[in-house]
């Protein structure tokens, strides 16, 4: 009797060889990864067409693990190779994938303004609160009096709601949830890549080795119950009333689903109005 | 100052088509080839070489003096099947170009002296990739702030090394605005050849000159088109150099389902974070370039063949040399000059050569000296006399001449 070895169906999307890959025990960004795979099935999309760009640190790995064509880029701009990507190549499906610091603090000015363009990238943003990569350090995105190497006596910052950030930056895909959430997850991923434009999607994540365990906040399973317990699915709640606290109630759901014209067909909108005949198009390469 | 009055030998003794050796040149694409004589600046001309090589896609940020290069492509561009956007700040226009490029474009950017510090993490990451693409930096007048629209040479250094970590460059100066048309085609050919980023460094004297520019027939512009791999994803490794040390490319959506990283990384494109992977692959980075300067290199010679004293000289301090050259030659001093188009990599062996024939070198250029080091380090004890200027406007002519009557006395 033969026994068919169990296949994790998410191996197909993975570069298998690469592993084991990097992320602590209790980490959420691979339950991250599970999901995007998981979107990527029910997506139906085709996989040659998918193009994964990152920036640096711990979620910025994540382009070193997928299957797909996948770039690593420098630390806050995988947003503006993203935009060159889809630009110069409007076939590919091109989603960015990085964490809070890279997003938010170095990459901060490139995801407003790729928001405010619609560039029709997808954008997915594991918070974690921190910096992993390099050791637990404050982050944009570090609640009140919570404690990081870089705030050794808590952080006095206040921090950016990033749902709130997105939309008001011209976003008009925007939703949050927490790595609990998997099948939300999935199911937005999957809502995102249809959507045509800038669209964003915020995981929170545990980071045990940084943030949880010096916070007191427990390792990955108690976090996990955290999620579970104290997250409300508020669909089409205000993303000004979306503030996360050290410890407290956590808003998820999804915020924003609007249409509005890409960069892409309002730059060719705008040419064919103006040059008409003269306008040959962007035939891309 | 007429250049053309004088006679130019190529001392790099063959033709841009024959630098590409082995490989197939193609043609131009007319649609983006304005035929014809024009009056144009240096910057327009720039642009308008980029589009005669092919590029398809530019993003910049405005600065003084680089800015009526994009202007020009912004409104070329939908005329003619390019992309062009304006980023948020330099950082995003120098690496939206390595996207657009692994999208499959031929792609550029231009700025100044501010812009081109912040654009430096960029120049690393397309020498670690090994994205082609091309970096124009009309230089002005630095450190920091310093002259926004006159011109310096104060980056000759920093278009070599600015960025971290060990690398070589290829870099071309201009000297007049139908250099930047011409010179523009082989930054692109050389960037596509070697697969590595191409510095364009104009200074604001050559960018917002205005002369006669000569655009030829789009069938007498070579092409070097992008080295995309015949081998199926299966066999293929994305960087895996065969024989010369470029390895092929691909471009994302073709199913080949590439890895591409700034970390040290191994033929597949994966991160290999050791010694020996580093040593192999930075070896063979600055391997490609090294190992090809004869290829690269590419000097003007002016009156050299019985020179003395030897002028060297690049972008538009080469044009003022040449003025005091040709004074020099009316009182009987026998002088000539040596000019770089390709600054980088450095024209050493030549210079070597002439090291034992020549009296004395003297370097002219717009800085307190960054050049003439090199100079210095190939003229192996020859006399070496830097006559710097901090930029701001040109040397005179005068002053470069009572140099070269000195070092003759």
């Amino acid at each position: 009797m033969s026994v068919s070895p169990a296949i994790n169906p998410v191996e197909p999307f993975l570069r298998t060889e690469r592993m084991p890959h990097i992320w602590c025990p209790g980490c959420g960004i691979g339950t991250t990864v599970n999901c995007f795979s998981r979107a990527l099935v029910d997506s139906k999309l085709p996989l040659d067409k998918v193009a994964v760009v990152s920036g640096i640190g711990c979620t910025g790995r994540v382009a070193g693990y997928v299957k797909l064509d996948s770039f690593h880029t420098t630390h806050g701009r995988a947003i503006p190779f993203a935009t060159g990507l889809k630009l110069a190549n409007p076939s590919l499906n091109v989603v960015v994938y990085s964490g809070d610091g890279d997003l938010i603090a170095i990459g901060g000015n490139h995801f407003i303004h790729a928001a405010r363009r619609n560039v029709d990238i997808k954008v997915i943003c594991v918070n974690n609160f921190i910096y992993g990569m390099t050791g637990g350090q404050v982050a944009p995105t570090t609640p009140l009096g919570a404690t990081a190497t870089t705030s050794p006596y808590g952080c006095f910052e206040a921090p950016f709601n990033l749902p709130f950030l997105a939309e008001s930056s011209g976003a008009v895909y925007v939703a949050r949830w927490t790595a609990y959430h998997v099948r939300h997850i999935a199911h937005s991923m999957v809502e995102a890549f249809k959507k045509k434009g800038f669209a964003f999607i915020e995981i929170l994540a545990p980071c045990p080795t940084l943030y949880q365990r010096r916070n007191k906040l427990g390792d990955g399973l108690e976090t996990m119950r955290y999620y579970k317990q104290h997250s409300v699915i508020k669909n089409g709640a205000s993303t000004r009333e979306l503030k996360l606290d050290l410890k407290g109630e956590i808003t998820v759901g999804k915020f924003v689903d609007i249409e509005r014209p890409t960069l892409q067909d309002a730059m060719d909108q705008r040419y064919r109005e103006v040059l008409k005949e003269s306008y040959c198009g962007r035939g891309g390469a | 100052m007429d250049s053309a009055a004088v006679q130019a030998h190529d001392a790099s003794g063959h033709d841009q088509a024959g630098r590409a050796g082995e490989f197939n040149l193609v043609s131009a694409n007319p649609k983006s080839v304005l035929t014809g004589a024009h009056f144009m600046d240096g910057d327009h001309a720039a642009c308008e070489g980029a589009l005669a090589a092919g590029a398809n896609f530019a993003a910049g940020y405005p600065i003084t003096p680089s800015t009526e290069v994009v202007e020009r492509f912004a409104a070329r561009a939908p005329l003619v099947g390019a992309t062009f956007l304006q980023m948020e700040d330099e950082l995003a226009s120098s690496i939206a170009i390595l996207g657009a490029a692994w999208g499959g474009a031929k792609s550029f950017t231009v700025t100044s002296g501010p812009g081109f510090s912040l654009m430096m993490e960029h120049i690393g990451l397309a020498a670690m990739t090994e994205t082609p693409c091309v970096f124009v930096n009309v230089q002005r007048g630095g450190p920091s702030t310093g002259l926004p629209t006159l011109p310096g040479q104060g980056d000759m250094m920093q278009a070599r090394w600015g960025s971290h970590g060990d690398y070589e460059i290829i870099a071309l100066s201009p000297n007049s605005p139908q250099e930047c048309f011409d010179l523009m085609i082989e930054a692109f050919n050389l960037s596509e050849r070697f697969r590595t980023p191409v510095m364009f460094m104009m200074d604001e004297s050559v960018g917002h000159m205005t002369e006669k520019v000569v655009i030829p027939p789009a069938d007498q512009i070579k092409i070097f088109p992008r080295r995309f791999t015949a081998l199926p994803p299966n066999e293929y490794l994305p960087f895996d150099a065969n024989g010369d040390g470029v390895p092929e490319m691909v471009k994302a959506g073709d199913g080949y389902r590439i890895h591409v990283t700034g970390l040290t990384h191994d033929e597949r494109g994966y991160p290999a974070l050791n010694w020996r992977s580093q040593q192999k692959l930075v070896s063979r980075l600055v391997g490609k370039i090294r190992g090809h300067a004869d290829e690269i290199t590419h000097c003007n010679e002016y009156l050299m063949e019985d020179a003395e004293v030897v002028l060297i000289a690049y972008g538009i301090t080469s044009r003022v040399a040449l003025a005091a050259v040709q004074k020099a030659r009316q009182e009987g001093i026998r002088a000539g000059l040596l000019r770089p188009v390709v600054v980088w990599p450095f024209p050493e062996k030549r210079i070597r050569e002439l090291a034992s024939k020549a009296k004395a070198f003297v370097v002219v250029e717009m800085n307190l000296g960054q050049m003439v080091n090199e100079v210095e380090r190939c003229a192996a004890g020859t006399k070496t006399v830097l006559i710097p200027h901090a930029g701001g406007n040109v040397h005179a002519p005068e002053e470069i001449l009572q140099v070269i009557r000195e070092v003759t006395q």
